[in-house]
């Protein structure tokens, strides 16, 4: 009878989301691939913060000009801000084999990261770094613990500590559970600023990991459509030719 | 003038005709080809069957135009297809969708056999062709889902050619032969390359033909498992036969209809299908230094990866996953019921059919989740079900009680 309801209930549980395998709650985050502006957005703070040693190097830069509505001049202005060409893909200049040097492992690209983590847990896990002085950059990660990552995103948000709490499991071990982050030192955004800016960078790596998501979607209810009316037709032509069958 | 231009037509076919048998073939598969009346919802798969793979076929015909498969270029070249080529995202979907579909028909279509008793004399040889395309099908499905060069591609190959390594003696030799390198690496995916694109598919066109023209000769059973060339009309036409053009063409493909929308729905807003048809570390490129936390195979191999892992010994899981599938063969030998169809089983035979549907849906999920105790206890129970099902069959079919198989086929 145990194992019937621990099957029961584990036939209720919906797929874990976690590609981590971090057993953490995350935060919930409204993907609109519709807001050209949050887009555009994260654009520029993908640029600005992570193509400096992440690569998206499936990526184009002119796809994203067509895809966010902007110009040739704009994407040269505000996005290839490295120089290179309209059409190339965004590499980095960083070497990975000296990138693992430095951060202890290459910084993966983040091409089509999103559909490995989800949207919710980048959300979450670009908002959770926390002071902790033993770490190599001085921060660690309440999403992904001991991270390779440096908190790129410092100046926006500030720094934040844990608050923790020993908790004793069944067999007596004291483990140290984060209960919640603090504000400690605020950086320039406020925390809804900076939440929003975080929402509108991984808006644009949903967008990014999978550009044809867009289109997929406005075609699919076309297709549908199509194929209903086709269904009705078949449907009459076969109840006329069966009619006669008895 | 169109008269004049159906005459020509007309002496075009006759000119066809008198140098290759295109009426007889016509008439023979089509036109004066008699189908029992009473098909139900469960006789659409066999023709959506080979609608899938001509959907795979000419996909993966447009897919090879773009795709490279070696280590080096084969993950981003599928992310080129999904972005720089043109309408590449639609072709790549579906044909990772069309892989699923594959299986989703061909088991309902595998299960309408069980139902009636498809399998049974004179359709052993069909049942046994049929079978040996569900093994290409598995192999052709396998080795395509390593072209993406994804984590699971990478460690789900890994593990499956492992499995080789098991069987003694020459076990390693063989893992090693078949990989063509000491992990799965570029010679690996090279040769899969090879067979996914074009010896797996040339043996299943080979084997449709054989599987249709053996159908063709004995005749299509049906939900009755009446046979019904025993009653004939004055004109030798089966008195429940109708020809299958045009009766069965509009039907199927009503049934294509009612089909592509499932199918479109998936392909435009699911593609992914919650990571069954996609799975999530598969975009992750492979990375023969590390290994995924949890390695399942895709969705429709689990019931047989489930088995697998059931087994405490790695030699016997393998021949165990082998046995489960090898004892399909056997099912027109097993079944020893003076009937075919489920309309006319037992009480004994339907249970015993309803446990078979529980396991094999149970297994597909143990197979998906970590190998806890409580999942391997229930992959056991089921497992020895499974196996329960084929193997007392000799007995239980013969003791259940049967009604009598009606003359006539029903129909409405």
């Amino acid at each position: 009878m145990r194992y019937l309801i621990i099957v029961i209930v584990l036939l209720g549980l919906p797929q874990a989301g976690l590609a981590g395998g971090e057993n953490v709650r995350l935060d919930k985050m409204k993907v609109d691939l519709k807001d050209k502006a949050s887009l555009r957005n994260g654009a520029k703070l993908f640029v600005d913060y992570c193509l400096n040693c992440h690569a998206a190097a499936l990526m184009r830069y002119s796809r994203i000009g067509q895809d966010l509505d902007m110009t040739d001049e704009e994407v040269t202005d505000e996005l290839l801000i490295a120089g290179g060409k309209i059409g190339d893909t965004m590499t980095v200049v960083m070497q990975p084999k000296e990138s693992a040097r430095w951060f202890g492992t290459a910084p993966p690209d983040l091409s089509v990261l999103v559909r490995v983590r989800g949207a919710d847990w980048l959300y979450t896990y670009l908002r959770s770094f926390y002071r902790d002085e033993s770490r190599p950059w001085g921060v660690n990660n309440a999403v992904f613990k001991d991270v390779a990552m440096p908190h790129v995103l410092w100046e926006l948000q500030g720094l934040q500590e844990a608050e923790t709490e020993v908790r004793v499991d069944e067999d007596g071990h004291e483990t140290e559970v984060i209960t919640g982050l603090k504000l400690v030192e605020p950086g320039v955004m406020t925390p809804e600023a900076y939440d929003a800016a975080v929402r509108d960078l991984v808006n644009f790596m949903v967008y990014l990991s999978e550009p044809s998501k867009l289109q997929r979607l406005a075609l699919g209810k076309w297709v549908l459509g199509f194929l209903f009316i086709f269904l009705i037709l078949t449907y009459l032509l076969k109840k006329e030719f069966w009619k006669d069958i008895h | 003038m169109s008269n004049r231009l159906s005459e020509r037509l007309l002496s075009l076919r006759d000119w066809v005709d008198a140098r290759f048998p295109l009426m007889e073939l016509w008439e023979g598969h089509l036109t004066k080809y008699y189908a029992p009346k009473n098909f139900n919802f469960w006789y659409y798969f066999g023709s959506l069957a080979m609608l899938v793979l001509v959907i795979q076929v000419v996909t993966g015909i447009f897919l090879t135009m773009n795709y490279k498969p070696t280590a080096e270029t084969a993950f981003a070249s599928v992310e080129y297809i999904m972005r720089d080529v043109n309408w590449g995202w639609l072709i790549r979907y579906l044909h990772s969708t069309g892989a699923s579909f594959f299986f989703i028909v061909v088991y309902l279509h595998m299960f309408r056999g069980l139902l009636y008793g498809s399998y049974r004399g004179p359709r052993e040889l069909l049942w046994l062709i049929g079978m040996g395309l569900f093994v290409v099908l598995m192999a052709e499905a396998f080795m395509g889902y390593l072209l993406p060069w994804g984590q699971m591609s990478f460690w789900g190959a890994q593990v499956i050619i492992s499995l080789f390594g098991a069987i003694p003696y020459i076990g390693e030799d063989l893992a090693l032969w078949i990989r063509g390198d000491y992990v799965v690496a570029d010679a690996t995916l090279n040769r899969f390359f090879a067979f996914h694109v074009i010896a797996a598919p040339l043996v299943l066109i080979g084997l449709v033909v054989l599987h249709l023209v053996a159908l063709h000769t004995v005749g299509s059973n049906n939900p009755d498992g009446v046979e019904i060339k025993k009653k004939k009309g004055p004109d030798g036409v089966p008195l429940d036969g109708i020809p299958f053009h045009p009766y069965y063409t509009v039907k199927d493909i009503m049934g294509v209809a009612a089909f592509l929308i499932v199918f479109s729905a998936v392909v435009f807003y699911a593609p992914e299908m919650g990571g069954f048809f996609l799975e999530k570390d598969n975009f992750t490129p492979a990375d023969p230094l590390k290994t995924p936390e949890h390695i399942a195979p895709v969705w429709y191999f689990t019931p047989f990866y489930a088995i697998l892992r059931a087994v405490p010994d790695k030699f016997i899981g393998v021949l165990a996953m082998g046995a489960a599938i090898a004892v399909l063969f056997l099912l027109p030998w097993l079944d020893r019921s003076p009937v075919k169809s489920i309309r006319q089983r037992g009480v004994i035979f339907k249970t015993a059919l309803a446990i078979f549907v529980v396991s094999f849906i149970s297994l597909a999920y143990l197979g998906t989740v970590a190998a806890t105790p409580v999942a391997t206890l229930f992959s056991r129970i089921f497992s020895v079900l499974y196996f329960a099902f084929f193997l007392l069959m000799p007995f239980y079919s013969r003791w259940d009680k049967t009604k009598p198989v009606p003359e006539r086929v029903t129909f409405k």
